[in-house]
């Protein structure tokens, strides 16, 4: 008996755990969530943080631990079968069959699925027009660039119109011309009524393109909701950044008279008004820094920090060389809650 | 726009005829012969280099130890008929082990081809089972073809009992499906790191303790070693395929494993690592 509600889920996830042998840690420990139809969903976290094993288990190729999956309100582990059906997934990497020519890596998708020769091959030619293939589908994958494999892959996943489609890391090292190009094949995919699950480390793949975003760590979801309420979350709407050159002086003698050293200045960047939450950028690209210093300022009020900084910033001689206000980003809420920084 | 529509075409039939209600064992079926039909496509097309790559060693140890060596003296003229059937048997094994391991270990490691496959609404048992399937039929046209191969290279040599093809094609059978999930459970406990040493320590040991090059019945004086050729199933294959392909000679027939014997031992094999193999494969592509 399937409730009403369920009846509208595409995915739903519960207390799910796995732990692989020989391991002790549990990849996924204990998570919860479920994607309504139609919705595109993200797992957002940094590597190891269990996305890749969530998608493992919701598409049957790692079995979980405990806990129930089920997809279309069909169990993953009760009915893989059922699941495959229903559902397509873009990896990570290539695993495009490297024997047949593009268009037959299509064809034979569909074949494996059931969809009849006539359907299946204007079905490939659709898909290939539509993802910018056109007039390539002959050639050997071997000769094709990253982009293009990936397009393909999306192709081949569409091939047999699954319910939910899953994308682990989509635009992962692409160029960025791609990665806008996959961006808008996804929107349309999402417009058509597919259910998609997503896992990215980029923030702003996940701002772009989710309705709800799950944010992982450690085989946890730290947090689960929109991207403007999870942006909330950080206390101190606003963001400031600030670049400063700190006088030669400084540098040679790290105290000397009246001149800050850097960890005075942040001193006195703490006693502004709001008392904002203070973190230091390190220097960009393992390049010396050179007496520059970044600063992250996080406070209610940008307008009024941003005036009050530059004050502190005149009267201790150091050189303002970059003032950025900016709205928290769903970095800053990864960063609130766990630290640390995404791609560290 | 007429892409667009077609490929709106393709989510709006969904919504509007939803899943066809078709029967999950019709679906399966059609899954299963589609990954077929995939291989044989696949190796269709390189269906020359295939020969080679299986063909030319059978035909340089027949050339060699068949013509050349009687012909210096080193051998009996006899020796040829006795050596055809191990040279069969050797070719229908290695082209269905290596059938699926090679291409098994590598695609585990690196290529994740096999993906797809096992993403289609199948059991993950049977895309293994194609495989086993796919590469003893491999091995068979592989062993069949290297009948004409000895009829060339052998000339007046050649001789084959004409009366037991139906043996000879049911032992090659049993020895192509009982290499092919050998092949399935090497293929799935090699890492790709380890190939170098899998053909020194498994693919050597086989080939040469299967009683290809030599009858087991004559073994006698080295006992040892006759008791270690059965543990390999090549040798049940050889000699299965000497008992049902070696003519007798003025009267005189050349002793051999029982056939009941090479039955059980093809068969336990087969029946064996099916099971085994299997077992590895779930647990290679399913944590």
């Amino acid at each position: 008996m399937r409730t009403e509600e369920t009846e509208e889920l595409a995915i739903e996830v519960r207390d799910l755990v796995k732990c692989y042998p020989h391991s002790k840690v549990n990849a996924v420990d204990g998570i919860s969530f479920s994607v309504r139809r139609g919705e595109i969903f993200g797992l957002l976290g940094p590597n190891g943080a269990g996305k890749t094993t969530t998608i493992g288990i919701l598409t049957t190729s790692v079995l979980p631990t405990s806990g129930t999956v089920q997809i279309m309100g069909v169990d993953v582990v009760r009915d893989p079968i059922g699941v495959k059906q229903r559902i397509s997934v873009v990896p990570q990497r290539s695993n495009l069959d490297q024997s047949l020519r593009a268009r037959e890596i299509l064809t034979f998708h569909a074949a494996y699925h059931g969809v009849p020769r006539a359907e299946r091959e204007a079905r490939a030619e659709a898909l290939l027009k539509e993802l910018g293939l056109e007039g390539r589908g002959r050639e050997k994958i071997r000769r094709y660039s990253g982009g293009m494999a990936q397009r393909l892959m999306l192709a081949r996943a569409l091939m047999h119109s699954p319910d939910v489609l899953f994308l682990d890391e989509p635009t992962n090292s692409l160029d960025p011309q791609s990665r806008l190009f996959l961006w808008d094949r996804i929107r349309a995919m999402h417009e058509r009524g597919v259910t998609i699950l997503l896992t990215t480390h980029d923030m702003e793949e996940a701002e772009q393109l989710c309705e709800r975003i799950a944010i992982m760590d450690h085989g946890h979801i730290l947090v689960l909701d929109t991207p403007d309420n999870l942006k909330k979350l950080v206390p101190g709407g606003t963001r400031l950044e600030l670049r400063l050159r700190l006088p030669q002086t400084a540098m040679a003698s790290h105290n000397g008279d009246g001149a800050p050293s850097p960890d005075g200045l942040r001193a006195l960047l703490e006693q502004l008004p709001g008392s904002p939450r203070i973190e230091e950028l390190p220097a960009e690209d393992g390049q010396e820094n050179h007496g520059t210093r970044s600063f992250r300022l996080y406070g209610e009020e940008a307008g009024e920090l941003a005036v009050e900084a530059m004050r502190v910033v005149s009267t201790s001689g150091a050189e303002l060389r970059d003032l950025h206000v900016a709205r928290p980003s769903l970095e800053d809420v990864f960063i609130y809650l766990t630290g640390r920084n995404l791609r560290s | 726009m007429s892409v667009e529509t077609s490929i709106d075409a393709i989510f709006l039939e969904k919504k509007t005829k939803e899943r066809r209600p078709r029967s999950r064992l019709l679906m399966i079926l059609v899954a299963f012969l589609a990954i077929l039909r995939r291989d044989l496509v696949v190796t269709g097309r390189e269906f020359i280099p295939f020969l080679i790559q299986v063909l030319l060693q059978p035909l340089f140890f027949l050339f060699i130890f068949g013509k050349v060596l009687p012909s210096i003296g080193a051998a009996q003229q006899s020796y040829a008929s006795l050596l055809l059937p191990g040279i069969v048997g050797l070719t229908v094994v290695t082209t269905a082990l290596q059938g699926v391991t090679l291409p098994l270990v590598l695609d585990l490691g690196f290529g994740r081809e096999i993906d797809d496959r096992l993403l289609a609404p199948l059991p993950v048992s049977l895309v293994a089972l194609e495989k086993i399937l796919f590469a003893a039929l491999r091995g068979l046209v592989a062993g069949a073809i290297i009948f004409p191969l000895a009829y060339w290279v052998l000339g007046s040599s050649y001789s084959v009992r004409a009366d037991a093809i139906g043996v000879i094609i049911g032992i090659m059978v049993l020895t192509a499906l009982a290499g092919a999930t050998l092949g399935l459970t090497i293929g799935t406990l090699v890492k790709p790191e380890q190939i170098g040493l899998m053909f020194a320590l498994i693919f050597t040991p086989l080939i040469f303790t299967g009683c290809t090059y030599y009858p087991w019945s004559q073994l006698d004086g080295i006992r040892w070693f006759q008791v270690i050729t059965l543990f390999n199933p090549l040798t049940y294959a050889c000699e299965g395929l000497r008992y049902a392909m070696v003519p007798p000679v003025h009267g005189y027939t050349l002793p051999t494993l029982g056939i009941g014997w090479v039955l059980l031992g093809l068969g336990v094999t087969f029946v064996a690592f099916l099971f085994l193999g299997i077992y590895t494969f779930r647990r290679a592509v399913v944590s």
